[in-house]
């Protein structure tokens, strides 16, 4: 005899009835929330996020003084760069600026960059993966060699080239990564649409007599869709780092004395043995940022998996 | 296997085409055009309209296509703006020292992420499944050039153990006859040479392996859960086989097909990081000269990086699609 939760554990892995029998929507995402919530990694990377998209909010109520403010160049001696102190919670840079608040509204240029550019890219490409999936035929194959030729090119270096050739400016660093994500939602929306059209129950609203589009936005869509959440939870992670790669290479906003995270890395090397804390906050801030993201994505995935519901 | 070795290079065709035309739009839609992104911003006007005139740029698109196309495929991307050389002889030189840098990179991810996925796969569920898979997800999200600078200021400028930047000692006067220092070192017979140029290699490599190897080892990790749970390995088991023969006969060989895959896509996380590892590093390779090559808007040498890269990146995965087909079968039939 097999206990009620062996049956729950075996029925979404048991064949090809269960890849295409539609999903319990309902059920999963109740089932997912429950185990997003007992699971630590993804409640540490909500924390973190949290933490992150509040700073960048309330960036002029934290942040004790202006980021571009250098009103303690005088401080500043060649190779002694100010430590923390009680003004000054993270010492001051070579250019006389409060770090702590260069910091602060840090995490307001990521998150701008990484949602503007998530939100572009996942809607492009959502919309022509949509588009292979739904029509299938010569559109599939045309929009896939498209996107084919587009992932040949490895992401950074695809960035680079078009923020190189955009000009210097924030605009062209976010079309740069939202770019980027193009294909790989086209690519990941289009397999999951596939594999959703043989199913049975698009064969069933067939039969019903329901529209192409109804089949494809009522039903096809909202069943494939888990997977790009996912993606784009990674995806923000990605693109704080890839945005922080670039500014690392001088591909980042106009102004240079704006507060980024990546650029205060590049500018921090030059005091690497005086001052190493300098390169230390933006790079710890990178990395906690990037981590909430992927950790709450990689949770997601595994509580939106079936087949890994108990 | 010879068709599906001639039908994998097919396929190839219309991908470098494509990549092509990306180039030939990229090249067209740089500020000012192609002749001034050739000449650089202070080039004279007159000087402009004799390289476009030179380029054929008035004539139709399709014809310049043609023209950029032979070009390419004879890897002529005219002159660097940095040093007035030929792109492509300036890169062949350099060439050596990122492949160098980006063997030593995979060497490292693979010999230290399929042992450790493995055993966070045979420890699942333990304490140290779970430290070697926050690991593999730090590893992913840290940015290259942040962990560069962290190995070096820790291992470099603290304690001093290893060299801050370049290839070699500046003062040493070896002999390089291949570009590959370490290798180098060997063919000349001078063994100081080959151990400070590995030294120079050393943080570079493991600043470049740290995504590759968080990769590998997830993947082997996933790889090796799923296979220890099929049936032929119960059958082996029934059968009564020693459990290192188990490990490297039916478990090893099978969960590796899926990571053979994963490391050819990592070339081009290898190539990519490389700009940005290089230049922590002042390592004089492709990458390097590329990323000194982005603030000096010298759009010759840009292009032909893109296009080697992706050319290499491409060929890299056909050969690891051909090698997959060899060891699994399954593959070439579908």
């Amino acid at each position: 005899m097999s206990t009620p939760e062996q049956v729950a554990a075996t029925r979404p892995t048991g064949g090809d009835e269960a890849i295409g029998s539609p999903r319990p929507t309902r059920g999963l995402r109740s089932d997912a929330l429950r185990r997003l919530r007992r699971n630590p990694m993804a409640v540490v990377g909500f924390t973190l996020i949290l933490i992150f998209v509040g700073v960048a909010v309330f960036a002029p109520w934290i942040a004790p003084y202006s980021p571009k403010d250098n009103s303690w160049l005088s401080e500043v001696r060649p190779g002694a760069y100010p430590g923390p102190s009680a003004e000054h919670w993270l010492g001051i840079d070579p250019l006389g600026r409060d770090v702590f608040s260069r910091l602060v509204y840090g995490a307001r240029q990521s998150l701008l960059i990484g949602v503007v550019s998530l939100a572009v890219g996942a809607t492009v490409g959502v919309g022509i993966g949509l588009l292979a999936g739904a029509f299938g035929g010569w559109v599939d194959t045309v929009v896939m060699r498209l996107v084919d030729i587009m992932l040949s090119v490895p992401g950074l270096l695809f960035a680079i080239a078009i923020a190189a050739m955009l000009g210097q400016s924030l605009t062209s660093v976010m079309i740069a990564i939202a770019v980027v994500n193009i294909p790989i939602f086209a690519r990941l929306l289009r397999g999951e649409m596939l594999g959703q059209r043989a199913a049975d129950y698009v064969l069933a609203a067939r039969s019903l007599g329901i529209s192409r589009a109804g089949i494809v936005f009522r039903h096809v869509l909202p069943n494939s869709f888990t997977p790009v959440i996912v993606q784009g939870t990674l995806t923000l992670a990605l693109a704080i780092v890839e945005a922080a790669g670039l500014a690392f290479l001088g591909l980042s906003g106009s102004d240079p004395s704006a507060p980024e995270w990546g650029r205060m890395l590049t500018d921090a090397q030059v005091a690497l043995t005086s001052a190493p804390q300098l390169a230390l906050y933006p790079g710890l801030a990178i990395v906690l940022a990037a981590l909430g993201f992927t950790l709450l994505g990689e949770s997601l995935r595994e509580a939106l998996d079936p087949k890994l519901r108990r | 296997m010879l068709r599906f070795v001639f039908r994998r290079l097919l396929q190839l065709i219309p991908i470098l085409l494509g990549l092509s035309i990306l180039l030939f739009a990229w090249v067209r839609a740089l500020p000012g055009g192609p002749a001034q992104a050739l000449l650089g911003e202070r080039a004279t006007p007159e000087a402009v309209e004799q390289i476009e005139a030179q380029l054929g740029l008035d004539r139709p698109l399709w014809e310049q296509y043609v023209q950029f196309l032979g070009r390419a495929v004879r890897l002529d991307f005219g002159a660097s703006l940095q040093t007035g050389q030929p792109v492509i002889e300036e890169m062949a030189r350099r060439f050596p020292a990122t492949i160098e840098l980006a063997i030593a990179a995979l060497l490292i991810a693979v010999t230290v992420g399929i042992p450790l996925g493995y055993l966070a796969a045979r420890r699942y569920g333990t304490w140290l499944d779970s430290v070697l898979v926050s690991a593999s997800l730090l590893g992913v999200t840290v940015p290259i050039f942040f962990l560069a600078y962290l190995l070096k200021l820790v291992f470099a400028v603290q304690l001093g153990w290893l060299p801050t930047a370049g290839r070699s000692d500046p003062r040493a006067r070896a002999e390089h006859p291949t570009g590959f220092y370490v290798l180098d070192g060997i063919v000349t017979g001078d063994p100081a040479a080959s151990w400070d140029a590995l030294t120079h290699l050393i943080l570079p490599a493991v600043a470049l392996a740290s995504i590759p190897l968080a990769v590998i080892v997830r993947m082997t990790r996933a790889s090796v859960l799923t296979v220890l749970h099929e049936d032929h390995v119960r059958t082996a088991e029934a059968k009564g086989l020693l459990a290192g023969t188990i490990v490297r006969h039916h478990v090893l060989r099978n969960a590796m097909l899926p990571v053979t895959t994963v490391i050819g896509l990592q070339m081009g996380v290898l190539l990519a990081g490389a700009v940005l590892t290089e230049t922590v590093f002042a390592f004089s390779g492709v990458g390097k000269f590329m990323a000194d090559g982005i603030v000096q808007r010298d759009f010759p040498t840009i292009q032909g990086f893109i296009l080697v890269i992706a050319v290499s990146y491409v060929l890299v995965n056909m050969i690891v699609d051909i090698v997959y087909g060899l060891l699994d079968p399954r593959v070439r039939v579908s």
